[in-house]
């Protein structure tokens, strides 16, 4: 069974309709420690800002059994858009500290040339590199392409955390995974067969 | 590197899907859940779907039908139509929307932009602006459909949407609204040039050099179409179709 962390942020019904789609209809919305318990994997999801993001799982009275989770029984855990962002240590957007499963910082995209025409959010289609090979990002059709919507990228403190790359006026790991900890920056559960292939991979790995 | 924006933008009417000429004459052009599931097919970018008598008829989202397109709709998705309170976002969101499109609110009581914005963050507000030129040429944002005006210029208007935490502008022309006539790009250029959030334009759009010039001339973010993805052509019969994506990315990359 996947339990998607429902903590007051995300749109947690999209990832549940794709997670349908793909066949995977195991799938609860867990707002208590035993759902959470209960689960074979984890789903984070997260639209908003990081500091908020934090305060939520906290007040949720979460924390700890995630922590657990992450950490001592090592369940396969997805991060998803904001929710890839709190795996992280900390983010320029903040002040709270993140939950630190991945040695990776969040940084503001800056782009000093405006002529550049880049704004922030990256918002759209963008299309990705796969950095190294792992059964979350296998028979991806490529050239694959995701729908991004984010101020703020995630930088890896180790390159080997990078599961995938993309380039907005620079380049960002989109895809992160260390041991059990996974995340994606895009927004999975709304790109298309790409999307689909990700969650699939994720729920049958 | 991002490429443009290309969306059906839907409009709801009378439990099924309508297309309108210059937001008049309404006529029946299929089922919505139906029509999704060939745009998923089809791969669009995103979606809009507009219910557009919610406000009039002073009735709440839909959250059936809502519910319906969303559950089979796996690129984002935009609901606009009747919406007066954060509550209501909520629920639309948690059905598996991304993002709510305000028209009368944003005339009325646009501080409810702010406070979307601030929950759901401004990537999930888009302010719907309807303009059309009054009868000496000058644009104008119209509200109910189109049928009066609000006396306010669009750049104004726009500058203030995006000041109250919009972030996206859907501009759409009323007076090229279901003409196949092209983008009404003067307009375009006058709002890209005044905001720095995306602007999606709609009403015109009748074959891909439109597109191609909405994007070169007007600097549009995003386009939505209407006629082109539900007739086969001008003034032929129903088809849900949208353009090939290797013929999108010729002229807009």
């Amino acid at each position: 069974m996947i339990a998607i962390v429902n903590y007051g942020l995300g749109n947690i019904g999209s990832i549940q309709n794709m997670l349908k789609k793909v066949g995977y209809s195991d799938c609860i919305l867990a707002s208590t420690r035993e759902e959470l318990e209960r689960a074979d994997k984890i789903i984070l999801p997260g639209v908003g800002a990081f500091d908020a993001g934090m305060q939520k799982i906290e007040q949720s009275g979460l924390l700890d059994t995630l922590n657990k989770i992450a950490l001592v029984d090592k369940k396969p855990l997805l991060g998803i858009c904001l929710g890839m962002q709190l795996l992280t240590k900390g983010s320029e957007e903040g002040k709270l500290p993140g939950l630190g499963w991945i040695d990776a910082f969040t940084n503001r995209f800056q782009f000093n040339n405006e002529k550049a025409g880049l704004k922030v959010p990256h918002m759209g289609w963008n299309e990705i590199t796969i950095s190294k090979q792992h059964a979350l990002v296998a028979d991806i059709p490529l050239p694959a392409r995701f729908y991004f919507v984010h101020s703020y990228y995630v930088k890896c403190t180790h390159q080997e955390d990078e599961l995938m790359s993309c380039h907005y006026g620079i380049d960002f790991s989109c895809a992160v995974q260390h041991e059990n900890i996974m995340g994606v920056q895009f927004h999975a559960e709304k790109s298309h067969k790409f999307g689909m292939q990700l969650l699939k991979n994720f729920a049958s790995a | 590197m991002l490429t443009t924006r290309v969306m059906p933008c839907l409009l709801y009417y009378n439990r099924g899907l309508c297309k309108t000429v210059k937001f008049k004459n309404p006529s029946y052009v299929g089922d919505p859940v139906n029509a999704i599931k060939i745009y998923n097919e089809k791969e669009v970018d995103e979606l809009i779907f507009l219910d557009i008598t919610a406000t009039a008829e002073n009735r709440e989202p839909d959250y059936k039908i809502i519910r319906s397109i969303a559950t089979e709709c796996f690129m984002p998705l935009c609901y606009g139509g009747g919406i007066t309170s954060v509550e209501q976002v909520k629920k639309i969101f948690e059905i598996g929307v991304e993002k709510v499109s305000f028209n009368h609110a944003a005339i009325h009581h646009p501080s409810l932009i702010t406070d979307v914005a601030k929950d759901f963050g401004s990537q999930a507000v888009i302010a719907s602006i309807d303009v059309k030129k009054n009868i000496w040429g000058k644009y104008e944002v119209y509200q109910k459909r189109g049928t009066k005006t609000t006396g306010q210029h669009p750049v104004a208007f726009a500058k203030k949407m995006e000041d109250m935490g919009a972030g996206e502008i859907l501009l759409t022309s009323i007076d090229r609204e279901g003409t196949w006539e092209g983008y009404d790009n003067e307009l375009i250029l006058r709002i890209t040039e005044s905001v720095s959030i995306p602007v999606i334009v709609n009403g015109g759009a009748g074959n891909l050099a439109h597109l191609e010039q909405a994007v070169k001339v007007g600097n549009a973010s995003g386009l939505a179409l209407g006629s082109m993805v539900v007739y086969q052509k001008k003034g032929m019969g129903v088809l849900i179709n949208f353009p090939l994506r290797t013929e999108l990315e010729k002229i807009l990359k």
